[in-house]
């Protein structure tokens, strides 16, 4: 449905509406000031602030309690040179931005195809697919974290039946994020439904002309459905590249509830486990910043994150503005 | 369950006489699909079943109770303060829920049906706010809220809302967008203010976008983890059901059965949800196109 992105600004629908008529623009400026103003003063204290601010940290000393004391790029030289942790970090983010976002979408794409052709009891079924997507990450993180254990869940139970050795899963520092991705199929439910509006929004006669020509599902698949659902796919992948770079979570809790530990939930000792492979860039940044209390260090992981993130979210704006005639 | 076939336009009814082949092929389909819905369900029904077992039994490899045992959700409230965190997680989500209506509705309103300087540039913003990782501006944010002493309530989660939320603005706008502009020019002909349009024809008209605005914004807030680790993390009276939830096994339980009833008593007032708001949650998702 991206025909909700690229609709025209209202107003300009109709010439002759009361709104062109001169004069209601002065009028709506106060309207638009008295109905603006809560958000520009969120927009100022929680968005353009904190953004200044954690530059400004990202330059000091900071522990959150005394001053900050300026330190120049140290901190930066510390993360790119000194932190043994770091770069295990941004590698298990890099590894979810590209196999998580890959898998996320070629799922969900698969699973919208089969949704259109079933007719009969498709609300239902639909149902069913999407439903796990509202399930909250710490309850879905927990029933995967179950289904996969080791000793008795009931996944390796089945392997078992079938004469497989079943794995170590989330317990296995090569296999925890592969179980974290397929935590993520499991509730990529919105951008299935996304895709499958956006396939259902085709025009059939486009099919029916394949047809005819003699191609076959293949070719109408990438002749006809991909590059009508293009528009959807790419804000698709935008949308997976942003959610895996904040994935905080799913890994914080499938690191501390697979190692059996008692301790809280997001304790430095257990972060990570097994062996720091569930251990993100976001993870490492919130140890860093709320546990040890390198506020500044923290600052500086969070613009390096700002600066991937806003890179992803600039192609999105840019898509948008393309699309609605340069007007956003 | 039939609220999400609105989303296909009805398909073209096949020609009679297809044959064996048509039918087999619906028959594949059919069974493909079902296996598919089954598939995505069974995690669930494996949690469930695990909830209802004992003790002894939830530590074995068995798939199905041997004898049920429903007591274990009350000893569930026994070993944690269930109803507190249950209370805190509503007071999260339906404050946070409420605030957004106030503050987001009239932003939206501005930015899709009104004209004036800047909106293009506010929008952006919009965009740009709704696409920030949470963690990036978390180290300022959680500096004010301590220095104005409310770490360790739930202030700092819900105050942010009554400030305007980007996704709903944005999700707002995209319903808003789509009334036709002669409502409003009959209503400004008539003599209405700003004001009276936007809660006497727009909201009226916009309900389903206010439904659905107000579902992601309840269901955002009630499956938030990050949020409340943060700032009420330290504080065990007011966590929120996700923080309890996150750290049942480690603190109360070593066994997967009241673990997995702990769980079903978070998921619950979701799936309840959904059965009921169904058709809003669809409408939502396929409005914004872009939230994945």
């Amino acid at each position: 449905m991206t025909a909700t992105l690229v609709r025209d600004t209202p107003g300009t629908a109709a010439p002759a509406s009361a709104s062109r008529r001169p004069g209601h623009r002065s009028r709506h400026k106060w309207w638009a000031a008295l109905f603006m103003a809560p958000w520009a003063v969120g927009v100022l204290v929680f968005f353009a602030y904190p953004l200044a601010a954690t530059v400004w940290f990202s330059l000091t000393n900071y522990d959150g309690l005394n001053t900050a004391d300026f330190v120049g790029l140290r901190n930066y030289a510390f993360m790119f040179t000194s932190d043994p942790v770091v770069g295990t970090a941004a590698y298990n983010t890099l590894w979810l931005v590209v196999v998580l976002t890959a898998a996320r979408v070629l799922f969900s794409i698969g699973v919208a195809s089969v949704l259109t052709k079933v007719r009969h009891g498709a609300g239902f079924i639909r149902a069913l697919c999407y439903l796990p997507s509202l399930a909250p990450p710490v309850a879905a993180t927990l029933t995967f974290v179950f289904l996969f254990n080791p000793g008795t869940g009931p996944v390796n139970t089945v392997l078992h039946w079938i004469g497989v050795q079943g794995p170590l899963w989330f317990n296995d520092p090569n296999l925890s994020k592969p179980a974290l991705t397929l935590l993520t199929l499991w509730g990529s439910g919105e951008l299935m439904i996304i895709i499958l509006a956006a396939m259902l929004d085709v025009p059939k006669d486009l099919y029916e002309a394949a047809q005819i020509d003699g191609a076959g599902p293949w070719t109408q698949f990438r002749r006809i459905t991909l590059p009508s659902i293009s528009p959807v796919l790419l804000f698709g992948v935008i949308n997976s590249v942003i959610f895996a770079l904040q994935y905080f979570t799913q890994a914080v809790v499938a690191g501390s509830v697979a190692s059996g530990s008692a301790e809280a939930v997001g304790n430095s000792k257990i972060i990570g486990y097994p062996s720091n492979s569930t251990l993100t860039f976001p993870v490492w940044m919130y140890n860093e910043g709320f546990r040890s209390y390198h506020m500044g260090y923290a600052s500086a992981m969070a613009v390096l994150l700002f600066v991937v993130s806003f890179a992803f979210t600039a192609i999105m704006i840019r898509q948008l503005r393309s699309a609605r005639g340069g007007e956003v | 369950m039939t609220a999400l076939t609105q989303v296909a336009p009805a398909t073209a009814v096949r020609r009679r006489g297809a044959g064996r082949r048509q039918v087999l092929h619906w028959i594949a389909v059919h069974s493909f699909g079902l296996a598919l819905g089954l598939v995505f369900t069974l995690p669930i029904v494996f949690v469930v079943l695990t909830a209802f077992m004992s003790d002894q039994q939830a530590l074995t490899s068995d798939l199905w109770p041997r004898d049920w045992h429903p007591e274990n959700f009350l000893t569930v409230f026994q070993k944690a303060p269930m109803l507190e965190y249950f209370a805190n997680s509503m007071l999260y989500s339906l404050l946070a829920t409420a605030f957004m209506l106030v503050s987001s509705v009239p932003a939206a309103y501005a930015l899709s049906r009104l004209r004036w300087r800047g909106s293009n540039f506010a929008f952006m913003i919009v965009i740009a706010a709704m696409m920030l990782p949470p963690q990036v501006v978390a180290v300022p944010i959680y500096s004010m809220w301590a220095n104005l002493g409310l770490t360790g309530t739930l202030w700092p989660l819900v105050v942010p809302y009554l400030l305007g939320d980007a996704f709903s603005i944005f999700l707002l706008r995209q319903f808003f967008v789509t009334v036709p502009q002669d409502y409003f020019d009959a209503a400004r002909m008539d003599g209405c203010s700003e004001i009276q349009i936007l809660y006497r024809v727009l909201v009226p008209m916009t309900k389903p976008g206010l439904a659905a605005a107000g579902l992601f914004t309840f269901l955002y807030t009630w499956n938030d983890y990050f949020g409340p680790l943060l700032y009420v993390g330290e504080k065990q009276d007011s966590w929120t059901l996700s923080l309890a939830l996150a750290s049942f096994r480690g603190m109360h339980q070593t066994q997967w059965n009241l673990t997995m009833a702990a769980t079903v008593l978070v998921l619950v007032p979701v799936i309840v949800l959904f059965l009921f708001a169904q058709k809003s949650f669809v409408r939502g998702i396929t409005f914004t196109g872009v939230k994945g």
